[in-house]
């Protein structure tokens, strides 16, 4: 074989763009479109909604966002692999019930409230629903079940643990350090707002500009070719899913300080659908190989505000969701048909 | 080229020989449970233990029959559990002029949002999962909207509820419609040439088109049809409480799927069968029906929240136990 005639290179077709690179021109159409769609969103709303352009509307969003668009950052980098996580949901609730167990006292000696029993609930909380995450990545990975199949173990079996856990009932508790996760501020604005954009802005940079992000696009892209270029694909995959556990971790808390009680019932659920739903009006598509991390963050808001339009309008909730699926589905479809062009 | 013959045969016969024991281990384990149950609980295979659970378990038999379907063209229908509640809203709304017209309008509105469900994934070429995960929602803002947020009660004065109250040669009318749908499914896959194009489709959608078989049509069809099951386990939910519960029917199309699962049935596509789906359906059901025997007999007293507990459980096992028979035959 005689060496590759120079000519020869630009007549070959060019390869699918992937953004492997930081930023892929496509990867920054699918944002500025979601973007357009959200500032054409909010201009509506400052004309039509009264009182929208308030300090407390914004943050009202915002911390209604939170803990959907955390859940979504993580499940983000699952579907990138082409991969799904239905369990997030589920170990929401079982976050959200361990953590007032452990700070009230009830299944260690610590006493009511103390600092330590704070920290320990946080941190334990999050460490057990982080090796749930492995659990389904081992699941995927060493035995080889489908994602779908393998994350629907802990979704049905997780809600059931956190009732167990807590008999079912509500824990009511009144704790001013752990409720600073989902009341406090910092500077005036809401402390879970600033964790959202946190988590948003470190996984976008891991997807952008590490190692590990490469990985993580060049797995979901062609496992098989990812394999046999030496990726790590089984440590790429279990990583997700414990980010995606550990992060819905942090929802679920999130989601009980907001309430200041938890109910293992209720929290958390259809966190999954909300998570995939922005992730996938966010641009990313569900096939894997792209990671549109902002993106994910923009079409979470973009659901939020359209429910706050829809409501603040007179619009019945019920009737709000059918229009939010729709809504769903056109973003969807666009972005499809982008693509296709 | 006589070499890939023989190994495209060996390999077509081995996936055969496989999802053969696949099957026969779901039916091993309801056989082995039904023995365990018979032999402990009294009572255990009285005709009406054996009818209330034939029943109640009607609603998810159907619903995972539509779903074995819909799984085979490579799709997935999450909404089936949203589509149950919302036949149930218009069922008790309906049930006034009689149990033919509630019927009918339960089961037109589920057919309807199977074509709406077909379209998106046939016409807009939106994804099987991301299309009925918005009809997931949209079905339920529907059944609200329909029931203003409350439960409807169904009304006595017709005969709806006989549906579920009355029986015919001493065997309870839902058991009727659970062994014609199956029986109808069976003569689908395995008897019709729509049988073979749904599996054609599943295994190689492009290959199906290639060869000229109307890939739209079909993929249309297995959505209508579990959308229009899914109708009908509606109508059973409305006449079993006696209201179109809008808030019923959460999860159960996860249900559905984990009894497609436990059956065998493989969500890529492709490969799947009926009767698997019934047995690991009636298996997740039995594995209901011995923890409320056991509650029964107070040996253990486990909570209404340890159900879902073990019914994860069950489902990791058998996966597991799938995965492991397939790697199995995969080293041989």
């Amino acid at each position: 074989m005689a060496k590759t005639d120079p000519t020869t290179i630009p007549a070959t077709p060019e390869p699918e763009r992937r953004p492997l690179a930081a930023g892929g021109l496509r990867d920054i159409g699918q944002t500025y479109g979601g973007l357009a769609t959200l500032i054409l969103l909010t201009l509506f709303n400052i004309i039509f909604t009264p009182h929208f352009l308030s300090l407390q509307t914004l943050n009202t969003n915002l911390v209604q966002v939170a803990p959907t668009a955390i859940v979504a950052a993580g499940m983000t980098l699952v579907i990138a692999t082409g991969g799904i996580d239905l369990s997030v949901g589920s170990l929401m609730a079982i976050a959200g019930a361990l953590a007032p167990l452990i700070f009230l006292g009830k299944v260690l000696p610590l006493g009511e409230n103390s600092v330590l029993g704070n920290i320990l609930g946080v941190i334990i909380a999050i460490a057990v629903t982080g090796l749930l995450g492995l659990f389904n990545g081992t699941l995927i990975t060493v035995f080889r079940i489908q994602p779908i199949i393998a994350t629907l173990v802990l979704f049905i079996a997780g809600r059931g643990i956190a009732q167990v856990l807590t008999n079912g009932n509500l824990q009511n508790f009144s704790n001013p350090g752990f409720l600073f996760l989902g009341q406090g501020r910092v500077l005036g604005i809401p402390f879970q707002v600033i964790l959202m954009v946190v988590v948003v802005i470190i996984v976008a940079v891991i997807v952008r500009t590490t190692t590990f992000g490469r990985y993580l696009l060049a797995t979901g892209g062609n496992e098989v070719a990812a394999r046999l270029s030496g990726i790590p694909v089984n440590t790429v995959k279990r990583s997700v899913y414990i980010v995606s556990g550990m992060l819905a971790g942090v929802a679920g808390l999130i989601i009980i300080a907001i309430n200041s009680s938890s109910d293992a019932n209720q929290v958390g659920l259809n966190g999954e659908l909300d998570a995939i739903a922005a992730v996938a009006v966010g641009g990313t598509p569900l096939t894997g190989g792209q990671a549109n991390v902002v993106g994910t963050l923009v079409g979470a808001l973009i659901i939020q505000l359209i429910r706050t339009t829809l409501i603040a309008n007179n619009v019945s909730p019920d009737i709000a969701q059918v229009i939010n699926a729709a809504i769903i589905l056109l973003a969807v479809y666009v972005q499809r048909q982008r693509k296709a062009s | 080229m006589a070499q890939l013959t023989t190994n495209s045969q060996s390999a077509w016969a081995w996936s055969r020989s496989k999802s053969l024991l696949q099957r026969q281990g779901a039916l091993f384990a309801l056989i082995v449970l039904i023995l365990f149950g018979s032999f402990r609980y009294t009572g255990f295979l009285s005709t009406y233990n054996i009818y209330n659970f034939l029943t109640y378990n009607t609603m998810f038999a159907l619903i995972s029959l539509g779903m074995t379907f819909v799984i085979m063209t490579g799709g997935i229908d999450l909404s089936v559990g949203s589509v149950v509640a919302l036949a149930s809203v218009v069922a008790a709304r309906f049930s006034g002029y009689g149990l033919t017209t509630a019927m009918f309008a339960a089961i037109l509105t589920g057919v309807i949002i199977g074509l709406i469900n077909g379209l998106a994934v046939t016409w807009l070429r939106i994804l099987p999962f991301i299309a009925t995960l918005a009809m997931l929602l949209a079905a339920r803002g529907l059944a609200l909207v329909f029931s203003s947020d409350a439960s409807i009660p169904v009304s006595t004065q017709t005969d709806f509820i006989s549906i579920w109250t009355n029986t015919l040669l001493h065997i309870p009318l839902p058991l009727y419609f659970l062994v014609i749908a199956y029986g109808v499914g069976l003569l689908i896959h395995h008897f019709t040439r729509l049988g073979r194009h749904i599996l054609a489709i599943g295994g190689n959608e492009e290959a199906a088109r290639l060869m000229g078989l109307p890939v739209d049509r079909i993929k249309l069809l297995v959505y209508v049809m579990s959308g229009g099951l899914a109708g009908l386990a509606g109508v059973f939910l409305a006449a079993q409480t006696n209201t179109g519960s809008p808030n019923e029917g959460v999860g159960w199309e996860l249900t559905a799927i984990a009894s497609v699962v436990v059956g065998g049935t493989l969500l890529t596509g492709g490969m799947g069968s009926v009767f698997a789906t019934l047995v690991g359906s009636l298996l997740l059901g039995l594995v209901f029906n011995i923890l409320n025997f056991e509650n029964g007999y107070g040996l253990i007293s486990l909570s209404v929240y340890w159900q879902s507990v073990i019914r994860g459980a069950f489902l990791l096992v058998v996966v597991l136990l799938q995965s492991r028979l397939a790697r199995q035959k995969a080293r041989i």
